[in-house]
């Protein structure tokens, strides 16, 4: 960057000496002011599309994984297919998976959103099944005897019991989705993959955009991760009395 | 379903799982007047269970009647019916979830009380069956056994049912709790009179609470169908003789309190007192330790009734 910039709305004339910083010339690991410079322009809009990626991927995955665990409760011979082809999609490395869905559905937010989505639905799928399993009988028999519908035994008295299991479910797709989503950078220049490949295609690494933007993919599963665990405190306050 | 105590009819009552050739509850006929305690018990596989549950529809009649207060079951909405019973079961099975003031709830809610009333009305029932007003915030797993099994009667008692059907409802509890619960059940009912159907194998607690007791035998079929005192005095057959036991005569003497005797008005020094509300049984067992032939019986209050002998007890 060289010469003069002007502010927005044309004010006041701030020089810019157009000199990289110090920092900046040794490819330090943390250079603020590149931060600062880069922040509105690059990682915000990275972190900003990291979390939609990740939103969306556990939105959809959870109202299917959820679909399939009723079916399987419902019918229960269908829960051993339903758990092998959940874990089927698991087990295909991600990379492999963005690219055998590339002939599909292109180079697109939608190839990405289908590994992901897949990739949560093993997770979620299990941990609802098991959570709503895990109702005691002698629990099923009193709502039953006192004259609970079914609708009503599983909205007030199953899937509140269920809630642990699943908040755990959730907990650890949205974790493992925010990690996963970094690769979609392979596809889509969307989330925070894309300054991390940025950074690793500059010939000599530039170290400062890949802490940065590394550094924000580790803070935002964190700090999910947290809030989540915060929820499940929360939303189930006598799970932690057994 | 009115809230007082209903009668319960069972007529020719049958019911045969699919699958088996032998029915588990065999033409069962027996009246539980409006009011009473009938005890269903027998050894397992006598359908004890079975014949419970066909009353609230948890198991679907094969052949056969049952009648609440005139009206045969399969005439109401089946979830109607369930809420109009109360129905304890020994695993209790709370709603781990709910405080204990939301289990309390359940029923009224589904009837759409109002919040404050259904808070009013589980502050009353916890002091009803014993337990501090404090305890309607607390979650299931922070009681004891024995005060699960009290919200258990509380929530079954909720929307204050005709009748109550009682799955074995202390019998995952230990003896001496057991006892209190058995005491504090029988105070309650002096005062709630509810027709309730409890099932149970100890032929103790059957003696103790009922009013009648139908003794059932493998097959579902009845063996029979009396009160405590003629079913001791009078057993049918050699089943009924032994089931009930040997000691048939002793276990008849539980049912009497001494307070309930003749007394002889001399007063005697130095004889070990008795509380009026002692059963005979309990009476004979303390003149034999003590190795007395008599004891004085004292009221409430402490002051003597009169002079019990050891052949007053056995006569």
């Amino acid at each position: 960057m060289t010469g003069f910039r002007l502010a927005d709305g044309g004010g006041p004339v701030i020089p810019n000496y157009g000199e990289p910083s110090a920092c900046l010339r040794h490819n330090g690991w943390f250079c603020t002011d590149w931060i600062h410079e880069h922040w509105g322009d690059t990682l915000q809009p990275a972190l900003i599309q990291h979390i939609q990626l990740t939103l969306i991927a556990v939105g959809i995955g959870f109202v299917i994984a959820f679909g399939l665990a009723l079916v399987a409760l419902r019918f229960g011979f269908l829960d051993p297919p339903l758990g092998v082809f959940t874990d089927f999609l698991y087990m295909i490395p991600s990379l492999a998976l963005f690219q055998l869905l590339v002939p599909l559905s292109g180079l697109t937010v939608t190839t990405v959103e289908i590994a992901l989505v897949s990739y949560t639905l093993f997770i979620l799928y299990r941990n609802i099944v098991v959570g709503l399993r895990s109702v005691p009988p002698d629990v099923l028999e009193s709502a039953r005897g006192m004259g609970l519908t079914r609708r009503q035994t599983f909205l007030r008295v199953e899937l509140p019991l269920a809630m642990p299991a699943i908040l755990s479910g959730l907990r650890i797709a949205i974790v493992a989705t925010i990690s996963i989503a970094t690769v979609a950078a392979f596809l889509i220049q969307d989330g925070l993959g894309a300054p991390i490949f940025d950074a690793i295609g500059t010939p000599d690494l530039f170290k400062t955009e890949l802490l940065a933007a590394g550094g924000l993919a580790i803070l935002l599963a964190l700090t999910a991760d947290l809030l989540l665990a915060f929820a499940q405190r929360a939303l189930t306050p006598w799970n932690r009395l057994r | 379903m009115p809230t007082e105590a209903a009668e319960l009819v069972f007529d020719e009552a049958t019911k045969v799982y699919p699958g088996r050739d032998a029915a588990a509850v065999d033409h069962l006929s027996l009246t539980v007047p409006a009011g009473e305690i009938c005890v269903l018990v027998g050894p397992s596989g006598g359908g004890k269970t079975t014949a419970l549950k066909l009353v609230n529809r948890l198991i679907p009649l094969t052949s056969g009647y049952i009648r609440i207060d005139g009206r045969q079951i399969g005439d109401y909405d089946v979830t109607e019916l369930r809420r109009s019973i109360g129905y304890v079961i020994q695993q209790v099975g709370l709603f781990p979830h709910m405080s204990v003031e939301a289990n309390i709830g359940t029923v009224p809610r589904l009837l759409g009380r109002p919040r404050s009333w259904i808070k009013a009305r589980s502050a009353e029932l916890l002091e009803l069956v014993g337990l501090d007003p404090s305890y309607a915030k607390r979650f299931p797993a922070q009681l004891s056994g024995g005060e699960r099994q009290r919200v258990g009667l509380a929530r079954a008692l909720a929307a204050n049912p005709p009748l109550m059907l009682m799955d074995e409802p202390f019998g995952a509890i230990d003896p001496i709790v057991r006892a209190r619960l058995q005491d504090e059940f029988l105070r309650l009912q002096q005062e709630l009179r509810k027709t309730v159907v409890f099932v149970t194998h100890d032929v103790d607690e059957a003696i103790k609470i009922g009013d009648r007791i139908a003794i059932l035998r493998e097959g579902g079929r009845l063996a029979q169908y009396d009160t405590p005192q003629q079913i001791l005095d009078h057993p049918v057959d050699e089943f009924v003789a032994d089931f009930v036991g040997r000691d048939r005569a002793l276990k008849a003497l539980t049912l009497k309190t001494v307070g309930e005797l003749e007394l002889s008005p001399e007063s005697q020094d130095g004889l070990p007192r008795l509380p009026a509300d002692t059963s005979l049984r309990d009476a004979l067992a303390i003149l034999v330790a003590e190795r007395r032939d008599a004891a004085v019986v004292v009221g409430a209050d402490g002051s003597p009734l009169g002079v019990v002998t050891r052949e007053d007890l056995l006569r």
